[in-house]
């Protein structure tokens, strides 16, 4: 694949309560941080694909809020449902398909402004699950369990994702939550649901990310530089976790292949310079990690301990600080597509990978990471 | 626009206090059971019984039942009854009151895979202390006195 | 490398106003079943799927993962588009351009509700700003009664002409065994009924509904292999123009007309009203039927009463409208859009059964929703020729 790259990117700052801002705010920030970044102007954008949830923004029909922000108001527009990641997918069909040159895209949420126990409550099915009152946070130290029995993987080595993602969190400005903190300070946290520490859980935040994506004949129009796309694909699991396997991550297995494949990769482990994983949880890293051929299977702790995931290691994993540091939920993936987009231009500042040309991206929808979608950038064309 | 660079409206603004409206969305919902879960529920409520759906061309047994086997897309015709003992794949002990949450913490969640299911059901786990729980433990259903036909008229699961 | 794409095959529920039988993602099941079926294909054969509905209506998040059951979504990619009361147009121009792309060759599209699970009008409440509108919006039936008030003042038009639209969907409901409503009215059958928003009567708008439409879109490699008549998207266009009620131009939709203007520009239509064979349009209440036909430039301004009175619009007329039965016969919001689309592929392609218009060349089918929003799409028996 050759035909389409990144070529803007904006987004906001992460915080715990923008009360300043509502969902337009954020949207008005990052579109025109995006256009600025790509030296375009609003007209220069083709049609526009906004990204947002209606539980979390507590409104059906949730893109109403974001569209004329967005520059949407006379452009063909879209909305999907989900973690951007699969906003932008449907952002680069609109251009690939031949309709449209350039796509806007766009992802927000603003978890300040609802209970998220309740929101994520509601994803469980209303007559079988729902009345037993599990969330995304008991959900996932249910999938943490099960993960940790089959690789013997240790709540220490979770720790050290904790570390290591507040750690790198000190060199991005837009983080919310920059952090030294030990394996110690982690384990001593209160307990969520075992064996969640709070410092194990991301917190969830307020964000917006815009990217802006061209085809190839538009690609080196304007000043931003490009970053091409080499490879994408999703995947959904079961619905029940009991239909599942939640030691295992099966549909991003496939969804990484794929997008490999597409890519041209053969060895993702060493091919691979930089990825920005979807860390709600500190145990997520490490079973995406392994899912997605990034090293082996139940390996990802040992290797943690020994800095392979460092920014100065084999392979730095989340040198933005990840969720863990900051999690607007919807925004999540799309800006773990800014983040990579940021390290193969140079432009990441203070927590720059040397020499990335090659680099990941992860979004996840739903439950227990039921639902994946994988991208893979490159520098070069 | 740098992050650090305030507009003219920045400017403006920077002294008036946000306002903040607090809200509520009050959606009232009846959510249809449909045959399948109907069937599954009033065997529950009136027998004490757990069922499962079998299908008919890969023989996969289904709790909760399925009207249509996902993988073969034919609709399941079997109905087994199981004998409510099963085996945990997996747990968590909630200790945060978290919102969702309608019980006192902390509250055991499991999944359970009863014998002779192919797949696994989520449940409340109790009768046992939270550092005894192993996967891959025993447990059995503990039926409600008071059934209405929902799930929780299985109360809990617990060590065999 | 970008493909042209065509339909290659169309499911729907018999809709009803309560479906107590099945549960939502069973419900789903039904329709893409029915699908595969008319496409000759097993979803073993689908290589992608687009969902859509709207969530309130529902109460259920992530519905996208939660249906996997009933979609065929297990191990699938699958992702959901959402845009209000456009959902169903809007994932059929998703699946449009999904395959266009040519990331995947088949893809299952699948717009559902059930209406009967939720309060529909609180809601759709939620859907407002909460600062500005959501306190003073007194549900979707009061804007829409603000438009053909508009319209009214402007044009001259009267309830009666608001009524002999109402009488035609639901004639045309009769040969419709999908719709929910079947039992024609008369003019004064309307006008009795009883008011809800000055000048809209109860039998002028939609009834609520639980119903799935599926729709089974595929690239130009492999659609005439599935099907010797595949209905081409020629193209498609949408406008979601206004977000607060105060800012539409009441009594002319101008999302309706810059989508129109847009579609017969890129493709060369000069004049619809004889180029076009038939309209499916997401008609939520009856006057919008001779609104939004003028923005839609099938006639002027003004025109449109004396159109549809002079039978124009029946079966049998020079241009058919909602020969289905439209949206006042059936309306599951989720899927109203997406069978506005199953039924103008299903002209084109000549499976209309007892709705059947004669030689239809090019169809239309639209959505609407949200703040005064339009989604359109062209369809063609002609693979399009640019």
């Amino acid at each position: 694949m050759n035909n389409a790259a990144i070529i803007g990117i904006g987004m906001t700052s992460i915080e715990a309560n923008k009360v300043r801002d509502t969902f337009a705010d954020m949207a008005w920030e990052a579109v025109n941080k995006a256009l600025d970044d790509a030296g375009m102007t609003i007209d220069d954008i083709d049609n526009v694909v906004t990204t947002s949830n209606d539980f979390w923004d507590g409104r059906t029909i949730s893109c109403m809020a974001v569209g004329d922000a967005s520059g949407a108001a006379h452009k063909n527009v879209s909305c999907v449902e989900g973690d951007g990641t699969f906003g932008a997918f449907y952002g680069l069909t609109r251009v690939l398909s031949g309709s449209y040159g350039t796509t806007l895209v766009t992802a927000h949420t603003k978890g300040s402004q609802s209970i998220s126990s309740l929101i994520t409550n509601a994803s469980f099915d209303p007559i079988y699950e729902r009345s037993l009152g599990m969330d995304m946070i008991t959900a996932c130290a249910m999938q943490a369990n099960a993960y940790m029995h089959r690789t013997g993987t240790t709540s220490e080595q979770l720790a050290m994702v904790s570390v290591k993602n507040h750690g790198n969190a000190k060199k991005n400005p837009l983080s919310q939550l920059p952090m030294d903190i030990t394996v110690a300070d982690v384990l001593k946290s209160e307990m969520i649901a075992d064996p969640l520490h709070k410092l194990d859980c991301s917190p969830v935040s307020d964000a917006c990310c815009a990217i802006i994506i061209a085809n190839g004949d538009r690609a080196d129009k304007y000043t931003g530089k490009p970053v091409w796309i080499k490879g994408v694909s999703f995947y959904s699991d079961a619905f029940f976790f009991g239909d599942r396997d939640l030691s295992k991550a099966l549909s991003l297995e496939k969804a990484a292949q794929k997008a490999y494949a597409m890519a041209g990769i053969k060895n993702p482990g060493k091919e691979i310079d930089v990825a920005e994983l979807y860390d709600a949880f500190t145990y997520q890293e490490l079973l995406w990690l392994e899912a997605m051929g990034l090293c082996g299977d139940g390996e990802a702790g040992k290797l943690l301990e020994k800095g392979e995931f460092a920014v100065g290691g084999r392979l730095p994993v989340n040198a933005s600080g990840g969720l863990l540091s900051g999690h607007p939920v919807i925004a999540a993936g799309l800006i773990r597509m800014a983040e990579v987009v940021k390290q193969l231009r140079g432009e990441a500042g203070a927590y720059q990978v040397a020499k990335a040309r090659t680099g990941v991206a992860q979004g996840v929808n739903g439950l227990c990471g039921q639902s994946h979608c994988v991208w893979v950038l490159g520098k070069d064309k | 626009m740098k992050n650090n660079e305030k507009t003219a409206l920045d400017q403006g603004f920077e002294n008036i206090e946000p306002m903040v409206f607090e809200s509520k969305i009050s959606v009232p919902y009846s959510w249809w059971a449909g045959e399948t879960a109907t069937h599954f529920l009033k065997s529950l409520r009136d027998d004490k019984k757990i069922l499962a759906l079998k299908c008919s061309k890969c023989g996969k047994t289904f709790v909760p039942p399925r009207k249509v086997c996902p993988a073969c897309f034919v609709k399941n015709t079997d109905w087994v009854e199981l004998s409510g003992q099963g085996t945990l794949q997996s747990f968590t002990v909630a200790r945060r009151q978290l919102a969702a949450i309608q019980k006192k913490v902390p509250v055991i969640y499991g999944l359970i895979k009863l014998d002779g299911a192919d797949t696994a059901m989520l449940h409340y786990l109790e009768g046992i202390a939270p550092e005894k729980i192993k996967i891959g433990m025993r447990v059995e259903a503990q039926f409600a006195a008071d059934r209405n036909g929902t799930i929780q008229d299985i109360e809990f699961f617990r060590p065999v | 490398m970008a493909k042209k794409v065509a339909i290659v095959g169309t499911g729907q529920t018999y809709h009803k106003s309560h479906r107590p039988d099945v549960n939502g993602q069973e419900l789903i099941n039904e329709a893409v079943q029915a699908a595969l079926k008319d496409a000759d294909m097993t979803i073993q054969d689908i290589d992608a799927i687009i969902i859509g509905n709207m969530d309130h209506f529902e109460g259920i998040n992530y519905v996208d993962c939660w249906s996997v059951d009933g979609s065929g979504g297990t191990m699938k990619p699958i992702i959901k588009i959402t845009t209000g009361g456009t959902t169903g147009c809007s994932i059929a121009i998703g699946g449009y351009h999904v395959v266009a792309s040519g990331l995947y060759d088949k893809v299952l599209i699948i717009g559902w509700e059930k209406n009967s699970e939720s309060d529909t009008t609180g809601a759709i409440t939620t859907a407002f700003d909460p600062i500005w509108d959501r306190l003073v919006f007194a549900g979707a039936i009061s804007g829409l009664a603000v438009e053909a008030q508009a319209y009214i003042a402007r044009y001259g038009a009267t309830d009666r002409d608001g009524a002999r639209v109402s009488v035609r969907d639901r004639k045309h409901a009769m040969n419709n065994p999908h719709a929910q409503l079947r039992k024609e009215v008369s003019i004064d059958d309307v006008l009795a009924s009883p008011m809800l928003a000055d000048p809209i009567h109860l039998l002028d708008v939609c009834p609520r509904t639980d119903g799935a439409a599926a729709v089974i879109m595929a690239s130009e490699d492999v659609a005439e292999k599935i099907t010797s008549k595949p209905d081409w998207i020629w193209t498609t266009s949408n406008r979601h123009s206004y977000s607060y009620l105060g800012d539409a131009d009441y009594g002319r939709l101008t999302s309706m007309r810059e989508c129109s203007q847009e579609i017969f520009k890129k493709v060369g239509i000069k004049e619809p009203r004889k180029e076009i064979g038939v309209i499916e349009l997401y008609q939520p209440y009856s006057f919008a039927g001779i609104i939004w036909i003028e923005d839609m430039g099938i006639i002027g301004p003004g025109e449109g009463p004396q159109y549809i009175w002079d039978g124009n619009t029946d079966m049998g007329g020079e241009l058919p409208i909602n020969p289905s039965g439209g949206v006042i016969s059936c309306n599951p919001i989720g899927a109203t859009g997406l069978i506005r689309c199953c039924e103008a592929a299903m002209q084109v392609m000549g499976k209309a059964e007892g709705r059947q218009v004669p030689d239809v060349n090019f169809a239309i089918s639209t959505g609407f929703g949200g703040c005064w929003w339009t989604d359109m799409i062209l369809h063609g028996k002609k693979k399009p020729n640019f």
